[in-house]
Protein backbone atom coordinates (compact mmCIF):
# COMPACT_ATOMS: atom_id res chain seq x y z
CA UNK A 1 0.00 0.00 0.00
CA UNK A 2 0.99 3.52 -0.88
CA UNK A 3 0.52 6.22 2.19
CA UNK A 4 0.68 9.88 2.04
CA UNK A 5 2.37 11.44 5.39
CA UNK A 6 2.87 15.19 5.81
CA UNK A 7 5.71 15.40 8.76
CA UNK A 8 5.86 19.02 10.79
CA UNK A 9 9.68 19.19 12.55
CA UNK A 10 9.26 22.32 14.26
CA UNK A 11 11.62 23.62 17.76
CA UNK A 12 10.62 22.68 21.21
CA UNK A 13 9.10 25.40 23.00
CA UNK A 14 11.51 27.33 25.57
CA UNK A 15 13.98 27.19 22.25
CA UNK A 16 14.72 30.39 21.40
CA UNK A 17 13.87 30.92 17.35
CA UNK A 18 15.93 33.30 15.70
CA UNK A 19 14.05 32.97 12.14
CA UNK A 20 10.88 33.16 13.78
CA UNK A 21 11.40 36.42 16.22
CA UNK A 22 13.27 37.92 12.61
CA UNK A 23 10.24 37.22 10.71
CA UNK A 24 7.84 38.82 13.78
CA UNK A 25 10.10 41.75 13.69
CA UNK A 26 9.30 41.95 9.53
CA UNK A 27 5.59 41.13 9.49
CA UNK A 28 5.04 44.09 12.42
CA UNK A 29 7.27 46.80 10.96
CA UNK A 30 5.23 45.71 7.55
CA UNK A 31 1.78 46.96 10.14
CA UNK A 32 0.30 43.20 11.34
CA UNK A 33 -0.36 42.87 14.68
CA UNK A 34 1.88 39.87 15.26
CA UNK A 35 2.35 38.32 18.63
CA UNK A 36 5.17 35.94 17.71
CA UNK A 37 6.12 33.84 14.60
CA UNK A 38 7.48 30.12 14.93
CA UNK A 39 8.91 28.39 12.02
CA UNK A 40 8.67 24.83 10.97
CA UNK A 41 9.67 22.42 8.38
CA UNK A 42 7.15 20.20 6.51
CA UNK A 43 7.98 17.45 5.29
CA UNK A 44 5.29 15.72 2.66
CA UNK A 45 6.97 11.80 1.96
CA UNK A 46 4.98 9.34 -0.12
CA UNK A 47 5.89 6.24 1.24
CA UNK A 48 5.14 2.05 1.35
CA UNK A 49 4.28 -0.01 3.89
CA UNK A 50 1.82 -3.31 4.53
CA UNK A 51 -0.60 -1.06 6.82
CA UNK A 52 -0.93 2.00 8.48
CA UNK A 53 0.33 1.10 11.30
CA UNK A 54 3.77 0.03 9.56
CA UNK A 55 3.38 3.27 7.79
CA UNK A 56 3.51 5.08 10.97
CA UNK A 57 6.12 3.09 12.59
CA UNK A 58 8.37 3.96 10.20
CA UNK A 59 7.78 7.67 10.18
CA UNK A 60 8.40 7.59 13.86
CA UNK A 61 11.92 6.37 12.58
CA UNK A 62 12.84 8.65 10.72
CA UNK A 63 11.74 11.49 12.50
CA UNK A 64 14.21 10.32 15.29
CA UNK A 65 16.49 9.18 13.10
CA UNK A 66 17.11 12.31 10.51
CA UNK A 67 13.97 14.44 10.41
CA UNK A 68 14.11 15.73 13.95
CA UNK A 69 17.02 16.65 16.19
CA UNK A 70 15.49 15.77 19.82
CA UNK A 71 17.30 18.06 21.66
CA UNK A 72 15.72 20.63 19.83
CA UNK A 73 13.00 19.65 17.98
CA UNK A 74 9.34 18.04 18.12
CA UNK A 75 7.51 16.54 15.48
CA UNK A 76 3.97 15.62 14.72
CA UNK A 77 3.13 13.32 11.23
CA UNK A 78 -0.42 12.26 10.02
CA UNK A 79 -0.79 10.01 7.72
CA UNK A 80 -3.21 8.68 4.65
CA UNK A 81 -3.79 6.48 1.89
CA UNK A 82 -2.54 7.67 -1.43
CA UNK A 83 -4.63 7.72 -4.04
CA UNK B 1 61.37 -3.09 9.12
CA UNK B 2 59.84 0.44 8.29
CA UNK B 3 58.32 2.30 10.87
CA UNK B 4 53.98 2.59 10.33
CA UNK B 5 53.97 6.09 9.57
CA UNK B 6 50.23 7.84 10.99
CA UNK B 7 47.41 8.31 8.38
CA UNK B 8 45.13 10.79 8.00
CA UNK B 9 41.64 10.32 6.20
CA UNK B 10 40.30 13.43 5.69
CA UNK B 11 36.30 13.24 4.59
CA UNK B 12 34.26 14.79 2.22
CA UNK B 13 30.74 14.86 0.02
CA UNK B 14 29.38 17.07 -1.96
CA UNK B 15 29.03 20.55 -0.53
CA UNK B 16 32.52 19.68 1.69
CA UNK B 17 34.78 23.22 1.18
CA UNK B 18 37.81 22.85 3.84
CA UNK B 19 39.42 20.03 2.41
CA UNK B 20 42.43 21.19 0.46
CA UNK B 21 43.28 23.63 3.35
CA UNK B 22 43.23 21.11 6.09
CA UNK B 23 45.23 19.13 3.89
CA UNK B 24 47.99 21.15 3.87
CA UNK B 25 47.67 21.71 7.08
CA UNK B 26 48.05 18.31 7.88
CA UNK B 27 51.13 18.11 5.51
CA UNK B 28 52.74 21.34 6.91
CA UNK B 29 52.54 19.09 10.77
CA UNK B 30 54.17 16.47 9.47
CA UNK B 31 50.80 14.62 8.89
CA UNK B 32 50.39 11.80 6.07
CA UNK B 33 46.71 13.07 4.70
CA UNK B 34 44.40 12.09 1.80
CA UNK B 35 41.12 13.00 0.29
CA UNK B 36 38.92 10.38 0.20
CA UNK B 37 35.05 10.62 -1.05
CA UNK B 38 32.22 9.10 1.88
CA UNK B 39 31.20 7.45 -0.71
CA UNK B 40 34.45 5.49 -1.69
CA UNK B 41 35.36 5.17 2.06
CA UNK B 42 32.20 3.41 2.45
CA UNK B 43 32.34 1.14 -0.53
CA UNK B 44 36.14 0.10 0.13
CA UNK B 45 35.55 -0.04 4.26
CA UNK B 46 38.85 1.21 4.67
CA UNK B 47 38.55 3.39 7.63
CA UNK B 48 40.58 1.24 10.38
CA UNK B 49 43.42 1.60 7.93
CA UNK B 50 43.32 5.21 8.76
CA UNK B 51 44.71 6.22 12.23
CA UNK B 52 43.09 10.04 12.06
CA UNK B 53 39.53 10.88 10.71
CA UNK B 54 38.82 14.53 9.62
CA UNK B 55 35.41 15.89 8.76
CA UNK B 56 35.96 19.18 7.20
CA UNK B 57 34.00 22.33 7.17
CA UNK B 58 31.60 23.28 4.18
CA UNK B 59 28.04 22.70 3.43
CA UNK B 60 27.74 19.20 3.30
CA UNK B 61 24.44 17.48 1.23
CA UNK B 62 23.66 21.57 1.18
CA UNK B 63 23.01 21.44 4.98
CA UNK B 64 19.26 20.24 4.46
CA UNK B 65 17.40 18.74 6.84
CA UNK B 66 19.66 20.32 9.12
CA UNK B 67 23.69 21.24 9.18
CA UNK B 68 25.43 17.62 8.92
CA UNK B 69 22.44 15.51 9.66
CA UNK B 70 22.23 14.03 6.23
CA UNK B 71 26.21 12.94 6.53
CA UNK B 72 25.52 12.10 10.19
CA UNK B 73 23.14 9.67 9.23
CA UNK B 74 25.22 7.84 6.07
CA UNK B 75 28.54 7.76 8.40
CA UNK B 76 26.51 5.77 11.69
CA UNK B 77 25.02 3.57 8.64
CA UNK B 78 27.43 3.34 6.53
CA UNK B 79 30.82 2.48 8.95
CA UNK B 80 28.95 2.48 11.86
CA UNK B 81 30.86 -0.42 13.58
CA UNK B 82 34.40 0.59 12.66
CA UNK B 83 32.99 3.91 13.62
CA UNK B 84 32.94 3.36 17.04
CA UNK B 85 36.04 0.48 16.74
CA UNK B 86 37.94 3.54 15.52
CA UNK B 87 36.90 5.73 19.03
CA UNK B 88 37.44 2.64 21.22
CA UNK B 89 40.59 2.56 19.91
CA UNK B 90 40.98 5.98 20.79
CA UNK B 91 41.90 6.91 17.20
CA UNK B 92 41.44 10.60 16.85
CA UNK B 93 38.77 12.46 15.14
CA UNK B 94 38.55 16.11 14.08
CA UNK B 95 35.45 18.06 13.34
CA UNK B 96 36.14 21.14 12.45
CA UNK B 97 32.92 23.48 11.46
CA UNK B 98 30.44 21.45 9.52
CA UNK B 99 32.48 18.52 10.79
CA UNK B 100 31.50 19.39 14.31
CA UNK B 101 27.78 19.81 13.30
CA UNK B 102 28.16 15.79 11.48
CA UNK B 103 29.90 14.70 15.12
CA UNK B 104 27.13 16.08 17.27
CA UNK B 105 24.49 14.37 14.91
CA UNK B 106 26.13 11.19 15.12
CA UNK B 107 25.83 11.07 18.64
CA UNK B 108 30.02 10.85 17.97
CA UNK B 109 29.95 14.01 20.35
CA UNK B 110 29.15 15.26 23.45
CA UNK B 111 29.22 10.75 24.59
CA UNK B 112 27.32 11.69 27.80
CA UNK B 113 27.13 7.93 27.89
CA UNK B 114 29.73 6.72 25.03
CA UNK B 115 28.29 6.93 21.69
CA UNK B 116 24.55 7.57 20.87
CA UNK B 117 21.96 7.03 18.41
CA UNK B 118 20.14 10.04 18.65
CA UNK B 119 22.19 13.32 18.84
CA UNK B 120 22.44 14.79 23.03
CA UNK B 121 23.11 17.98 21.77
CA UNK B 122 22.06 20.21 18.71
CA UNK B 123 23.58 23.29 16.63
CA UNK B 124 21.25 25.51 15.94
CA UNK B 125 20.35 28.36 13.95
CA UNK B 126 22.72 31.22 15.23
CA UNK B 127 21.30 33.80 17.43
CA UNK B 128 21.53 36.73 16.16
CA UNK B 129 20.42 34.47 13.01
CA UNK B 130 22.52 34.48 9.37
CA UNK B 131 25.87 33.77 8.31
CA UNK B 132 28.44 34.81 10.67
CA UNK B 133 32.66 35.35 9.02
CA UNK B 134 34.51 36.61 11.49
CA UNK B 135 37.65 36.38 13.50
CA UNK B 136 37.08 35.38 17.93
CA UNK B 137 38.60 34.78 20.33
CA UNK B 138 38.90 31.36 21.98
CA UNK B 139 39.30 30.62 25.65
CA UNK B 140 41.09 27.00 26.07
CA UNK B 141 39.50 26.18 29.00
CA UNK B 142 40.79 21.86 28.29
CA UNK B 143 43.24 20.91 31.63
CA UNK B 144 45.23 18.21 29.51
CA UNK B 145 42.46 15.52 28.57
CA UNK B 146 42.53 16.71 24.51
CA UNK B 147 44.58 15.84 22.31
CA UNK B 148 44.36 18.59 20.15
CA UNK B 149 45.13 21.30 22.73
CA UNK B 150 48.24 19.23 24.27
CA UNK B 151 50.41 22.30 22.78
CA UNK B 152 48.07 24.93 23.76
CA UNK B 153 48.74 26.85 27.46
CA UNK B 154 45.94 26.64 30.13
CA UNK B 155 43.84 29.47 29.96
CA UNK B 156 45.56 31.15 26.83
CA UNK B 157 43.16 33.05 24.28
CA UNK B 158 43.26 31.45 20.22
CA UNK B 159 42.24 34.14 17.61
CA UNK B 160 40.36 31.88 15.16
CA UNK B 161 37.84 32.73 12.47
CA UNK B 162 34.17 30.91 12.28
CA UNK B 163 32.29 30.81 9.05
CA UNK B 164 28.63 28.94 9.96
CA UNK B 165 25.23 29.76 10.25
CA UNK B 166 24.18 27.13 12.45
CA UNK B 167 26.43 27.13 15.34
CA UNK B 168 24.75 27.62 18.59
CA UNK B 169 25.40 24.81 20.66
CA UNK B 170 22.28 23.82 23.25
CA UNK B 171 21.30 21.02 25.44
CA UNK B 172 17.97 20.17 25.99
CA UNK B 173 17.14 22.23 28.46
CA UNK B 174 16.32 20.05 30.69
CA UNK B 175 19.58 18.50 30.54
CA UNK B 176 21.63 21.35 30.42
CA UNK B 177 22.94 21.46 34.11
CA UNK B 178 23.50 17.58 34.36
CA UNK B 179 25.08 17.92 30.82
CA UNK B 180 27.68 20.99 31.59
CA UNK B 181 28.62 19.12 34.76
CA UNK B 182 29.55 15.90 32.69
CA UNK B 183 32.10 17.93 30.44
CA UNK B 184 33.40 20.02 33.57
CA UNK B 185 33.85 17.13 35.27
CA UNK B 186 35.45 14.44 32.75
CA UNK B 187 37.48 17.85 30.86
CA UNK B 188 35.58 17.40 27.58
CA UNK B 189 34.81 21.21 27.81
CA UNK B 190 37.58 22.82 25.17
CA UNK B 191 37.11 26.07 23.55
CA UNK B 192 34.62 28.97 24.69
CA UNK B 193 33.83 32.11 23.28
CA UNK B 194 35.59 35.13 24.96
CA UNK B 195 36.90 38.62 24.82
CA UNK B 196 40.14 39.60 23.42
CA UNK B 197 41.54 39.77 27.19
CA UNK B 198 40.16 36.20 27.92
CA UNK B 199 36.83 37.07 29.87
CA UNK B 200 33.88 34.95 28.71
CA UNK B 201 31.54 36.17 26.53
CA UNK B 202 28.72 35.63 28.35
CA UNK B 203 26.71 35.33 25.56
CA UNK B 204 27.03 38.64 24.42
CA UNK B 205 27.73 38.79 20.92
CA UNK B 206 29.93 39.39 19.04
CA UNK B 207 32.13 37.61 21.14
CA UNK B 208 29.94 34.96 21.18
CA UNK B 209 29.37 34.69 17.28
CA UNK B 210 25.77 32.76 17.75
CA UNK B 211 24.41 32.33 21.39
CA UNK B 212 25.98 29.13 22.05
CA UNK B 213 25.12 27.69 25.58
CA UNK B 214 27.77 28.69 28.20
CA UNK B 215 29.91 30.18 25.55
CA UNK B 216 31.09 26.64 24.06
CA UNK B 217 32.70 26.64 20.72
CA UNK B 218 34.69 23.34 21.29
CA UNK B 219 34.26 20.25 23.08
CA UNK B 220 35.80 16.36 22.91
CA UNK B 221 34.72 12.73 24.25
CA UNK B 222 36.02 11.68 28.09
CA UNK B 223 39.12 10.08 25.87
CA UNK B 224 40.01 13.68 24.71
CA UNK B 225 40.53 11.89 21.00
CA UNK B 226 37.01 13.12 19.62
CA UNK B 227 36.84 17.04 19.41
CA UNK B 228 34.53 19.11 17.64
CA UNK B 229 34.80 22.74 16.81
CA UNK B 230 32.53 25.32 15.00
CA UNK B 231 36.20 28.14 14.44
CA UNK B 232 38.37 26.58 11.67
CA UNK B 233 41.91 26.46 12.89
CA UNK B 234 42.70 25.07 9.17
CA UNK B 235 42.30 28.99 8.10
CA UNK B 236 44.18 30.56 11.02
CA UNK B 237 47.45 28.52 10.34
CA UNK B 238 49.53 30.46 8.32
CA UNK B 239 50.71 33.98 8.83
CA UNK B 240 49.10 35.15 5.33
CA UNK B 241 45.52 33.71 6.47
CA UNK B 242 45.99 36.35 9.35
CA UNK B 243 44.47 39.43 9.13
CA UNK B 244 46.66 41.93 10.14
CA UNK B 245 49.74 39.77 8.36
CA UNK B 246 50.44 43.31 6.38
CA UNK B 247 50.76 44.98 9.33
CA UNK B 248 52.61 42.81 12.12
CA UNK B 249 55.21 41.99 9.01
CA UNK B 250 57.18 39.08 9.90
CA UNK B 251 55.51 37.98 13.30
CA UNK B 252 53.66 35.76 14.10
CA UNK B 253 55.24 32.85 11.51
CA UNK B 254 51.83 31.43 12.26
CA UNK B 255 48.50 31.30 13.24
CA UNK B 256 47.00 29.98 16.70
CA UNK B 257 45.05 27.12 14.00
CA UNK B 258 48.72 25.71 14.05
CA UNK B 259 48.87 24.26 17.69
CA UNK B 260 45.54 22.42 17.07
CA UNK B 261 47.27 20.34 13.97
CA UNK B 262 50.59 20.19 16.25
CA UNK B 263 49.19 18.76 19.49
CA UNK B 264 47.29 15.80 17.31
CA UNK B 265 50.63 15.25 15.04
CA UNK B 266 52.36 14.73 18.51
CA UNK B 267 49.54 12.41 19.65
CA UNK B 268 49.90 10.54 16.36
CA UNK B 269 53.51 10.07 16.59
CA UNK B 270 53.58 8.42 20.03
CA UNK B 271 50.18 6.29 19.97
CA UNK B 272 51.37 4.86 16.35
Amino acid sequence: MMYKARVEVGLRSGHSDPEGETTARSLIELGYCVKSVAVSKIYLIILEADSEEEAKTNLEDMCRRLLANPTKDHYTFQVETAK
Amino acid sequence: MTPHKARACILRVGGTNCDAETKRACHKSGIEAEIVHSRELAKSQALLSYDFLIIPGGFSYGDYVRAGAIWAKELRAKLGKDLEKFVEDERPILGICNGFQVLIEAGLLPQIEGISVYPQAALGTNMPPGYNCRWIHLSHVGKGNCVFTKNVDANSVLKIPVAHSEGRFMFARRNEDKYIKKLLDEDQLVFRYCRRDGQYADGEYPFNPNGSFFDIAGICNSYGTVFGLMPHPERAYHRWQLPDWTETGLEPSYGDGKLIFDSVADYLEKRF
